[in-house]
């Protein structure tokens, strides 16, 4: 809970900065623009989340927003229906975790290695399958496209609700419930934490890493279709790269540790929006574009210490708490 | 060298408190040059924790430490306070301690664990000649005839225990102190091991020594300083020692009127049938046993005799063979704890922290980790309010000193955190408990607290199956003891047969095959 308040107040602090240097950051278009994209960077960020929390990473996700994200309008342009397009790209999402979760649970291979070598082979996958085209909607499929690129007004302002603002909301709370209020969740983070003590209390261990895997790729998938959704179109060589580091950072910003064990969905949330305020202050601001990564790195890596000092200040006042209570 | 009257190191009132227990409560202990003086007590009883002062990794919240600390081969140095703040400090100033456990970096040869931290150099290279050449020395020096360049991971237990002692004699110590040492030694290695006492004796080094086996105390102490409760219970000069003194005085009791426990076993009903049990360690052997309802079967042995093996091939943590288990006469495969849970076993690990609990995790959800999908409702969203009353209902049972279910395990002291690594099962009404050393690190009221349970576990018609190197726990719990050695069953007694004599020849391998 002090990591979330923590990382809300940064997330203030940057945004009120941002807005005092220039007021244009505060209109109603460009908020709508912010919440559009860190709705779209979230959903990566709490599927990176799960993983984390099991004690892995999903170094994939990129990859596997270009698959997904060039796969639907190559497929819609072969052809197939709607549903059809849909339910083909859930299929491949599902199974890239299915497949990561069961390489790093049955075969116990390194998560890192495996999916690594995800990020290699997906790119390389869409790019052979795409012919390395650019791949887009044109003008069509507008109704479909406004899971993205729609927005829902609310009167008094030139501010409207983005959809993806809409899709987030329904999957932070499902995923806060799901870590925080199931069986699932808690198993998740026993083994996160301490992976032989959950085996040893008769937990279904790779089950529910299994289920980390898919819920991370499912959710990379999504996110990979909204950003498609939203550009229109996509390049096979460049959608998506580096998204995976944009969720890693987020999952971490919003208080996951890569040791496993902990995260909060919305701190994760509110982690994707510091990124995304950072990266739109960078543009607004004139900060030179080159800096944008530079900037990015030293906020988070500030973040962390800053992180890691509250951690160990609370730990020492614990400790004397309790031995003063042992002495008395 | 004799003992001098001025003794080398000399504590006071030693005292040192953790969360819920006191470890130490005014201890004193003198040590002289030249003398072997072997402090003994039960688990719990301070000893650890006292020498691990002395070495520099914990240090006292009461009393004095002074110590004559100089060369031993030169005029002693006049006594003065010391209080070491690490390892290194209590090393430089020639006091060195060999914990029970293996502290070896095994992906590393012998020379360099010997000079791990302190590696001879020139310039910025490590001087390797130097090392093998003094490594050879200091290990011919503890019979060990192996190359310093030998890989660590390639030794047996034993070596490893020679590689751990030849570090300590490294630094030239004057004061050496053996947690254990022979715990994982074979015979002709404990008596190597003594020979390399009895010399560094006449080199003037003062050693102390911790051991539960009597006999080798009775061998090599030149005297004996008795534990109980981290207080002083009395000393035994070298024409005093006995085994039968030395265990009254450690227990504070006779052990022959240790048995409290009825058996209620019902052996016309095997609960549990084992046949033909092997593990990945001892893949040759064929363990056969059997466990009646309301019986509690006690595994002893030396360290790494295999009974641990036993334990968790049958809860599924490891591989087994081609083992006929039955549970109440039909024949049960388990797979993996999750299996082995289902059919109505649990395990109480070993190793606690690792092991049994989360130690980063409150209490509350420790206990309800097992039956959590039981208990959850629709098999998915846990149900807080059983989770609760759950993990109160086995705090009360066992009596958990916590603050409330919600403090973390790591905070609690040793006997409440094994309460808890105990307490999560009971909820499950498992129909053979299995624990591994469960009173290990355990302070006396926990242990009875214990002790307490598997006897009403076992009352209530389940079978107990435990493992342990505590003499005493095995003589007043066990309905029955199975003995074991390098792997297999060396013997079987019953409550009538069973003695510390009868166990230690068993499992020393002095028995009849069975």
């Amino acid at each position: 809970m002090i990591k979330v308040v923590g990382i809300f107040g940064l997330l203030l602090f940057v945004f009120v900065a941002t807005a005092i240097a220039d007021p244009k950051f505060v209109t109603g278009y460009n908020l709508q623009n912010l919440l559009r994209w860190t709705s779209l960077f979230a959903i990566l960020g709490i599927g990176a989340s799960f993983v984390i929390v099991s004690g892995g990473i999903d170094l994939s996700i990129g990859s596997v927003v270009g698959l997904t994200g060039c796969l639907v309008p190559l497929l819609l342009s072969k052809g197939m229906s709607v549903g059809g397009t849909l339910l083909a790209v859930t299929g491949v999402a599902l199974a890239v975790g299915l497949i990561h979760g069961l390489l790093v649970t049955k075969l116990r291979l390194q998560p890192f290695v495996v999916t690594l070598c995800g990020l290699l082979f997906y790119r390389g996958l869409i790019r052979y399958i795409s012919g390395d085209q650019v791949q887009g909607f044109g003008s069509e499929y507008r109704g479909l496209r406004s899971l993205a690129t729609g927005s829902v007004p609310i009167g008094f302002s030139e501010f409207q609700i983005p959809a993806p603002f809409i899709i987030l909301v329904v999957i932070t709370v499902v995923a806060a419930v799901l870590l925080n209020r199931t069986v699932f969740g808690r198993y998740l983070k026993a083994i996160g934490r301490n992976e032989q003590a959950a085996r040893y209390s008769g937990l279904p261990t790779d089950r529910v890493v299994i289920g980390a895997y898919v819920l991370c790729s499912l959710l990379a998938g999504l996110g990979g279709v909204l950003f498609a959704f939203d550009m229109n179109s996509v390049q096979p060589s460049g959608h998506g790269s580096f998204y995976e580091l944009y969720a890693i950072a987020a999952a971490v910003l919003g208080g996951c540790s890569l040791r496993g064990g902990e995260g909060s969905i919305i701190g994760v949330v509110i982690g994707a929006a510091v990124l995304r305020v950072l990266y739109n202050a960078i543009n607004v601001l004139g900060i030179p574009t080159q800096l944008e990564f530079a900037v990015i790195g030293i906020v988070i890596l500030a973040g962390v210490i800053v992180d890691e000092l509250v951690r160990r200040w609370v730990t020492r006042r614990r400790l004397l708490r309790q031995a003063r209570g042992a002495r008395r | 060298m004799t003992s001098s009257d001025q003794p080398l190191l000399r504590v006071r009132g030693a005292t040192k408190r953790f969360p819920g227990v006191t470890a130490l409560d005014g201890v004193d202990l003198d040590l002289h040059a030249g003398e072997v003086l072997a402090v003994i007590g039960e688990n719990g009883a301070g000893k650890s924790t006292l020498m691990k002062i002395l070495g520099g990794v914990q240090r006292l919240d009461a009393g004095t430490v002074e110590y004559a600390g100089g060369n031993v081969s030169f005029s002693p140095v006049s006594l003065s306070p010391v209080s070491f703040n690490s390892v290194q400090e209590a090393v430089s100033r020639g006091i060195s301690l060999i914990h029970q456990e293996l502290n070896l970096s095994d992906n590393l040869d012998i020379g360099a664990n010997i000079f791990l931290g302190r590696e001879p150099h020139r310039f910025w290279w490590i001087d390797r000649a130097t090392i093998e050449a003094r490594s050879r020395e200091i290990l011919t020096r503890v019979g060990l005839h192996l190359s310093p360049s030998t890989l660590v991971a390639e030794l047996s237990i034993g070596m490893q225990q020679l590689v751990e002692i030849a570090r300590a004699l490294s630094v030239d110590a004057n004061v050496l102190i053996m947690d254990e040492p022979t715990s994982s030694l074979t015979l002709t290695e404990t008596e190597r091991l003594f020979e390399v006492v009895a010399d560094l004796k006449r080199q003037g080094v003062a050693v102390i020594y911790i051991s539960h086996r009597l006999g080798e105390v009775k061998a090599i102490a030149d005297r004996v300083l008795v534990l109980r409760d981290g207080q002083n219970v009395g000393e035994l000069a070298r024409d005093e020692i006995t085994h039968d003194r030395m265990v009254s005085m450690m227990v504070g009791r006779d052990l022959s009127n240790l048995r409290v426990r009825k058996s209620r076993a019902e052996h016309d009903r095997p609960l549990l049938k084992v046949r033909s049990l092997s593990s990945e360690r001892f893949p040759e052997t064929a363990i056969d046993f059997d466990l009646a309802p309301g019986e509690i079967l006690g595994l002893a042995g030396l360290v790494g005799a295999g009974r641990t093996e036993v334990l968790e091939a049958l809860f599924g943590i490891r591989r087994v063979g081609h083992a006929r288990i039955e549970l109440e006469g039909s024949a049960v495969t388990c797979g993996d704890p999750r299996q082995a849970m289902r059919h109505g076993l649990a395990l109480v690990p070993e190793d606690r922290k690792q092991h049994g609990v989360i130690t980063e995790w409150p209490v509350r959800e420790n206990l309800s980790l097992p039956v959590l999908w039981r208990d959850a409702r629709g098999r998915v969203f846990i149900d807080r309010r059983r989770e609760i009353e759950g993990s109160q209902s086995a705090m009360d049972r066992l009596s958990v000193k916590a603050s409330s279910d919600r403090q973390l395990v790591h905070s609690l002291s040793g006997g409440n955190q094994q309460k808890v690594a105990v307490g999560k099962w009971l909820d499950l009404d498992p129909r053979v408990l299995l624990l591994d050393e469960p009173t290990r690190g355990v302070d006396v009221g926990a242990k009875e607290e214990i002790y307490r349970l598997m006897d009403s576990v076992a009352s209530s018609g389940a079978g107990v199956v435990f493992a342990s190197s505590e003499m005493e726990e095995v003589l007043r719990m066990s309905d029955r003891v199975l003995v074991f050695h390098q792997g297999s069953i060396a013997g079987e007694l019953n409550a009538d047969e069973l003695s510390e004599e009868a166990i230690m020849t068993l499992a020393t391998g002095g028995g009849e095959p069975s």
